[in-house]
């Protein structure tokens, strides 16, 4: 290179800044990869029994009461385990839990769910989001309008029988979930809305209090 | 351009093969858009084939078709620059057009399992046969390592032709190094796991990382490539761009992919890190739309009164490219990238807005230049000129998507105030916000627009046949 050229005309300069450039944003990104992938680990039985908080806790949690609620200090909601709860009738253990849990999300990809709904906000914008939807207040009309007992119960029957229960002019199509397959989604969607989402979606819980105190402003 | 394989004056069996490409491409492209107007239609009208083909099997097709046929036109491009910038024909074409036949068998096979199987049982067999439910890569497993098998011969048909060329220019350099990632991510979406943020995380590795660093920069070496074939702008100003585009790519997309770990599971850091990169990938593709009008230009201004555009109709793509990248992979991300904005507009109509004008800005509209590159090389043409047709495609595609956009804008903005600061999602909010005029009015529009961009298509695919045929003699 002659001293008179500029490095700014250079193309090896900017050869070996792209180079560096992208190297050190792929080692970083790879640093950052190991970092998280510590805390979205499923967390364990033994956590959820000594109450240590995990981003994405055990398939046993679908054995506790969750909840969704303003954490004062991290300024926004977030997942709150329980107490124990019955889930469909009984207490799940290590083994049951995390097979039930697998056969929901293998269902939940085989039934194709994220090309209407989003799960975790991604997926498609045609139904409501997944993130929460154990949480829903609408799972409360639901059991009057399946006749069931409990939420899961009614999770499961409208599942079974989505075209039965039309809520809204869009309704969701009949996949052919057999029981299994419905109980095991219920469980799957249990899980999800206990992972800590840093706070999406913001003011889900509002939406139980107003919808509680009969409707919102939009109608 | 499906007659070219007859009438073709292309000497090498590369470019011959980029041809091939590219008809798939066109075909695709056109379901795509179908798809896309199978779905706008049940927004309005939910009982629209409901029960036959749902909602959710035509919008998979819509986004598979569109990752596929670009796929596939990138492929072409590929093949299309390749004795160009070696200087040879390329290494085992015999090999890479069995690999076109297979893949085009496969992607045959896939796609007619979607639209007549669409669902199976929760089991591992439907993932492994139907589908595997995972937006964008819904591919089954046994097609995904098919398509890793076939991206390895194209890949070693890339590398040895790079190898034993005759020259090595910067932009195959880049080529190669690019195509070695953009293959490579594709193995981060291949297996399943029960942790539903785990699986989310490599989701995005694939999906952040093709359309927001590796794709992007592909897009730099097409744009690279065809302004020296265009308008013959000189390669180390070209090259010296590119190097600048990579370095800015891929310092901003590398660490930009924190944007998508804000809500799935993830550690709160990535808020800062994906708003200061994500935040900067624009910068990148202001650059771009600076480099192919300055060279336009330059160009130009040397020519005098003589024309200075070998290809017209792929020129005016490609300056649709430098806009519309711009605009609809810049502003329209930009727009909800921030931790703040993205909490309420995360998965709304907002993304979908955003969607549509970046795929068309960033990618369709380079490769439909490239497709008009192609066809005046298939007809050995020394100028290929706009026709009729070649100008009411891009108005009208370009309008088409412009309209679609901003309908979604909107219907995104109303169901960000409405659904989600108001009443905070969940199922009554979702349909509260869906049965508003706002979001109504939106979706018809939507639905005009989708037409007007498929009318366009229909010019852009009449055009293709027939352009360079008139201009032959």
């Amino acid at each position: 290179m002659s001293k008179n050229k500029s490095v700014w005309t250079s193309i090896r300069f900017w050869r070996r800044s792209a180079a560096w450039a992208t190297g050190i944003a792929t080692i970083l990104l790879i640093l950052l990869t190991f970092d998280t992938m510590g805390q979205i680990t499923m967390g364990s039985d033994e956590d959820l029994q000594k109450g240590i908080k995990r981003r994405v806790p055990a398939p046993t949690v679908i054995n506790y009461h969750i909840d969704y609620k303003m954490d004062e200090k991290r300024g926004h909601e977030a997942p709150v385990i329980g107490k124990k709860e019955p889930f469909f009738g009984k207490e799940w253990s290590k083994e049951e839990a995390a097979k039930l849990l697998h056969k929901g999300k293998l269902t939940s990809q085989a039934k194709n769910c994220m090309n209407c709904h989003t799960l975790l906000g991604n997926g498609s914008y045609y139904a409501p989001d997944l993130t929460k939807a154990w949480l829903d207040p609408k799972w409360e009309q639901m059991i009057a309008m399946t006749g069931a007992k409990t939420k899961e119960e009614a999770m499961v029957k409208f599942l079974m029988d989505p075209d039965k229960y039309p809520t809204h002019e869009r309704r969701m199509p009949n996949l052919n979930i057999t029981q299994e397959e419905a109980q095991a989604l219920v469980a799957f969607l249990k899980h999800m809305s206990s992972i800590d989402t840093n706070g999406f979606p913001r003011n889900f819980s509002k939406t139980v209090e107003q919808y509680k105190q009969g409707g919102t402003n939009a109608r | 351009m499906l007659a070219s394989i007859k009438s073709n004056k292309l000497t090498y069996e590369s470019q011959k093969l980029a041809m091939m490409y590219f008809r798939v491409a066109l075909i695709l492209f056109g379901a795509q858009l179908l798809m896309g107007l199978i779905s706008a239609i049940q927004f309005i009208y939910p009982d629209f084939l409901y029960g036959i083909f749902d909602f959710s099997v035509a919008r998979m097709v819509h986004i598979n078709a569109l990752v596929v046929w670009m796929l596939y036109a990138m492929i072409g491009s590929v093949y299309l620059m390749l004795p160009d910038e070696t200087g040879i024909e390329t290494v085992g074409i015999k090999l890479g057009k069995l690999a076109f036949w297979v893949l085009t068998a496969a992607v045959a096979v896939v796609v007619l399992v979607y639209i007549f199987i669409q669902i199976g049982p929760g089991k591992e067999s439907t993932i492994w046969f139907i589908n595997e439910g995972r937006e964008y890569i819904e591919a089954p497993r046994w097609a995904d390592i098919g398509i890793v098998v076939v991206v390895l011969i194209f890949y070693f048909n890339v590398f040895a032709t790079y190898i034993k060329g005759k020259k090595r220019t910067g932009i195959m350099t880049v080529m190669v190094a690019n195509l070695m990632a953009l293959a490579g991510l594709y193995l981060a979406g291949m297996f399943f796991t029960d942790n539903i943020s785990v699986d989310q995380y490599w989701w995005w590795w694939v999906i952040h990382l093709w359309v927001e660093a590796t794709w992007e920069v592909f897009v730099g070496t097409l744009a690279a490539y065809a302004l020296i074939q265009i308008i013959d702008a000189k390669r180390e100003i070209v090259e010296m761009w590119l190097w600048i585009e990579v370095l800015m790519l891929f310092a901003s997309g590398i660490l930009g992919l924190g944007h998508h770990y804000f809500w799935i599971g993830t550690p709160e850091y990535w808020w800062e890190i994906g708003a200061l990169f994500s935040a900067l990938e624009p910068v990148p593709l202001v650059a771009m739309f600076v480099h192919v009008i300055y060279d336009w230009g330059k160009e130009q201004g040397k020519k005098g009164e003589e024309g200075v555009i070998k290809n017209g109709p792929a020129m005016a793509w490609i300056t649709t490219n430098a806009f519309g990248n711009f605009l609809g992979a810049g502003i329209w991300g930009f727009f909800h990238t921030l931790p703040q904005v993205n909490i309420y507009t995360h998965g709304t109509q907002f993304t979908a807005a955003h969607g549509h004008l970046a795929f068309f800005g960033a990618y369709a509209t380079i490769l439909i230049g490239m497709m008009y590159l192609g066809i005046q090389k298939a007809y050995g043409l020394e100028r290929l000129k706009a026709t009729f047709n070649s100008k009411m495609a891009i108005v009208l595609i370009t309008l088409g998507v412009l309209g679609m956009t901003v309908a979604l804008t909107i219907a995104g903005y109303e169901q960000v105030l409405v659904e989600r600061a108001e009443l905070g999602a969940g199922w009554d909010a979702f349909f509260v916000a869906q049965a508003l005029p706002w979001m109504k009015q939106a979706m018809t529009w939507r639905l005009i627009m989708g037409v007007v961009t498929f009318i366009g298509f229909i010019y852009l695919f009449i055009d293709l046949l027939t352009i360079a045929k008139k201009q032959q003699n």
